[in-house]
């Protein structure tokens, strides 16, 4: 039964976003507030369909019913509850119910706390966010039903590809799909503004909260994952340049570019056109990616429906989504009237030079993903584009991109002059030398790399924190200090977390990768060995068994350089439902870095192969990515001024500093 | 102003120095770097220095052989892609099928200034010039 109300509420669902979709955009057009004002009615109406839709998918999954097809399919009776709720979403039919019920939620939201947008744009947005949402319950209910029955029903489901159950999946998914789907509001923005020709500073200042919103899940997202990557996958790596990976990091790559060209439309009212196209780029490549993911094009461990169907409506939706925005947009952009003038050594210069740098490793990223499929569609030989190909294309674009991070926030806007830029810059200079000299004194041999990517992480830092000082200074006494720091404002203590984020990941990234210790090698139990200061001792293997699954399970007995002593357990499972092995590394997280151990296979002589590795800061790099996170949602907290949406509206340049 | 001077000399310095690459000295080191440069051929994305794979480890195993025989790297990768093809090559061949892929990021880059040029170019000459066609 709950299976019927689960599909009868998606079908409702489907007419009620058609209904968003069409309604008040006629509204809108006739300037009628009654037919404008159903988009709000009708957001909340369609994020609660959507709710009693999961929650009846969730009910299938918590009380094993396996007479449901994609229960029985990705669900098991042993399984934790845990991995029951996030199995909903571990899955394609389930994961495209909860794309559809953030969409509605980021609708629903829109609604309730966008009153300061005004009613016609806002009544525009939500008719788009009610389209796309059409689009994709469509693809729900006619390509992926998750409510599908099976007869007769199964004594027992089929399990959850184990690899997938893991606390990381329960919150990796939703929130790289807040960030995914958050670019919808964006996108919505973008279309709303362009159809009602009210593209200015106050749109801008509108639209910034929710990008900003939908950048910080993403960026938490791609951290959770990468973070899930690190630890289950057991290789000791947290990035792969793994195509799904990638399918995130494009609209990334985009969604930052759109925060700084955004800023630069907000404050100067130019750059307008630019920031559009970002808006309608970063959702289309979202949606880009979910058709790799789901189509087949690509296949990794994300994959899990390769169905050319469900594959050809994805490109055909993504072809009638960004179609219909270009389109739109080349209509109506040349129209839109550029404000503020700006010299190219200046704020708006260095934000454009960000989004040139931003743009182009986007572009890079897509052509190194879409480039093996390229080659076999022309039919030519395999080829693989891997890690060391973006290392090679992508650092030379990363690198100025940090540099110009750093100097950014010391340009002034409109016209800014060089020599004082750099003067400005001195003390992040030395810090940078100084970064790069200590290093070279710490480590005997550095590698250039180290060097460079330390000061980076210097410059960065000292210039950010410079700047933000610099913003405080004339500030004699405390008690005035903290009024100075009360009065800037949020979004000027966000970029500078924000920054300070990026600089933190750098020294992570350079730590790990320049100085990484892997020791490969059969341990024979009593054996010991010694590692980045601490003693490994290998105690031997035992079998152990889990709710669902069996383990062999090593033992390692880690004394720190303090004497403190730990006990590593890494195992080698084989779950039972699906007869699958995986191998869960043991990690000892310690202030300078992370022992990672992995157990591997039974050598004859009674040894076990071992995987040890010394993986220096690593922490440093989600750590940074926090901060970024935090940043960002402190830079939401700005106070958006409902009253300066006039047709008229001010530059934001001319009110009071 | 020696102030900007320095200023600059870091910005400039600090990319090269990160373009310098590490030398990998010793056989564990050298295949450990070569490993990490191939895939794993029955795997779905991973190097054969990450997979755990039967194929993997025996490849590593061959890869150590050569290494300790003293061959030079480019004899051990020449041997394995006449094998397996580049499709083993993390880092494609510069050749004609992949020279849009090697020289795209800089036509990227280059696109995206040339595009920031003419932006900034009217930012500085028009004003409010509504029949300028692409204006903001």
């Amino acid at each position: 039964m709950t299976g019927e109300i689960g599909l009868f509420a998606l079908i409702l669902a489907f007419g009620v976003a058609l209904f968003q979709g069409t309604v008040p955009l006629i509204g809108a057009a006739r300037g009628d507030a009654n037919l404008m004002a159903v988009s709000d009615i009708s957001s909340v109406v369609l994020c609660g369909l959507v709710t009693i839709a999961i929650v009846m998918l969730g009910h299938g999954y918590v009380t094993s019913d396996f007479s449901l097809l994609n229960v029985w399919q990705n669900s098991h009776t042993l399984k934790p509850l845990i991995y029951k709720i996030s199995g909903v979403w571990g899955n394609h039919e389930g994961s495209l119910v909860l794309w559809v019920l953030i969409l509605a939620i980021y609708g629903a939201a829109l609604a309730v706390f966008g009153r300061q947008v005004p009613p016609a744009l806002r009544a525009r947005a939500l008719a788009i966010q009610g389209l796309i949402a059409a689009g994709f319950l469509a693809f729900s209910i006619f390509t992926s039903n998750p409510f599908a029955r099976l007869i007769p029903i199964p004594a027992e489901g089929m399990g959850l590809n184990p690899i997938l159950q893991d606390p990381g999946l329960a919150f990796h998914p939703p929130c790289l799909y807040m960030g995914y789907v958050g670019l919808s509001v964006a996108f919505s923005f973008a279309i709303a503004g362009l159809l009602g020709k009210e593209i200015d500073s106050t749109w801008a200042k509108l639209a910034r909260p929710w990008v900003l919103l939908a950048w910080c899940f993403l960026t938490a997202g791609i951290a959770l994952g990468s973070w899930w990557a690190y630890y289950e996958l057991g290789w000791g790596g947290w990035w792969f340049w793994d195509p799904v990976e990638n399918a995130s990091f494009i609209p990334w790559l985009i969604a930052t570019a759109l925060l700084h060209s955004l800023r630069v439309a907000e404050k100067r009212d130019t750059l307008k056109a630019w920031t559009l196209l970002l808006c309608i780029t970063g959702f289309s490549l979202s949606l880009l990616g979910t058709f790799l993911v789901r189509s087949g094009a690509i296949t990794s461990v994300h994959t899990f429906a390769s169905d050319p169907a469900r594959g050809l409506f994805i490109l055909a939706f993504l072809a009638a989504v960004t179609g219909g925005a270009f389109a739109l947009f080349a209509v109506r952009a040349p129209r839109i009237r550029a404000e503020g003038l700006f010299e190219p050594v200046s704020r708006e210069g260095a934000l454009l030079l960000n989004n040139v740098f931003f743009g182009a490793a986007a572009a890079t990223v897509l052509l190194g993903t879409l480039y093996p499929i390229f080659m076999e569609v022309a039919g030519s030989p395999p080829v693989s584009v891997g890690p060391p190909y973006y290392n090679a294309v992508f650092l030379p674009i990363a690198i100025p991109a940090i540099v110009l991070a750093a100097m950014g926030p010391a340009i002034p806007w409109k016209r800014a002059d060089l020599p004082g830029v750099l003067h400005r810059m001195r003390f992040a200079a030395v810090c940078a030398v100084g970064a790069a000299v200590l290093t070279g004194v710490l480590q005997r041999d550095p590698v250039p790399m180290a060097l460079a990517g330390y000061g980076l992480a210097a410059f960065l830092a000292a210039g950010t924190v410079r700047q933000w000082l610099a913003r405080l200074r004339p500030a004699r006494s405390p008690r005035r200090l903290l009024r100075r720091v009360r009065n800037l404002p949020a979004s000027a203590h966000g970029m500078t977390l924000a920054h300070l984020g990026v600089a933190v990941l750098v020294v992570g990234v350079t730590a790990s990768s320049t100085a990484r210790v892997d020791v490969e090698q059969v341990m024979h139990p009593g054996e010991a060995l010694s590692l980045a200061g601490h003693t490994i001792e290998f105690a031997g293997v035992e079998d152990v068994d889990g709710p669902n699954y069996t383990a062999l399970q090593g033992r390692f007995l880690v004394t720190g350089p303090g004497g403190s002593a730990t006990t590593l357990l890494p195992e080698r499972r084989a779950y039972l439902a699906s007869g699958t092995a995986t191998t869960e590394a043991a990690i000892l997280e310690t202030f300078v870095g992370d022992i990672y151990v992995v157990l591997g296979d039974p050598v004859a002589d009674g040894g076990w192969g071992t995987r040890l590795t010394f993986n220096p800061l690593i922490w440093w790099i989600w750590g940074g990515a926090f901060l970024s996170v935090l940043g960002g949602a402190v830079s939401i907290a700005e106070r958006t001024r409902p009253r300066m949406y006039a047709a008229g509206a001010q530059p934001a340049s001319v009110q009071p500093a | 102003m020696t102030g900007a001077a320095s200023v600059i000399g870091i910005v400039v310095l600090l990319p090269i120095l990160a373009s310098v690459p590490a030398t990998a000295e010793s056989s564990d080191e050298r295949v450990r770097a070569l490993a990490a440069e191939l895939r794993c051929v029955v795997c779905q994305n991973q190097s054969l220095l990450d997979s755990d794979a039967d194929l993997a480890k025996d490849m590593r195993a061959l890869i150590r052989e050569r290494v300790e025989a003293g061959d030079p790297d480019e004899a051990i990768v020449d041997f394995l892609v006449e094998r397996y093809g580049d499709f083993i090559l993390l880092q494609p061949p510069f050749k004609p099928a992949t020279w849009f892929l090697w020289l795209g990021p800089l036509a990227f880059l280059l696109l995206a200034l040339a595009l920031a040029r003419t932006r900034i170019r009217r930012a500085r000459s028009h004003r409010n010039d509504p029949d300028d066609p692409g204006a903001s």
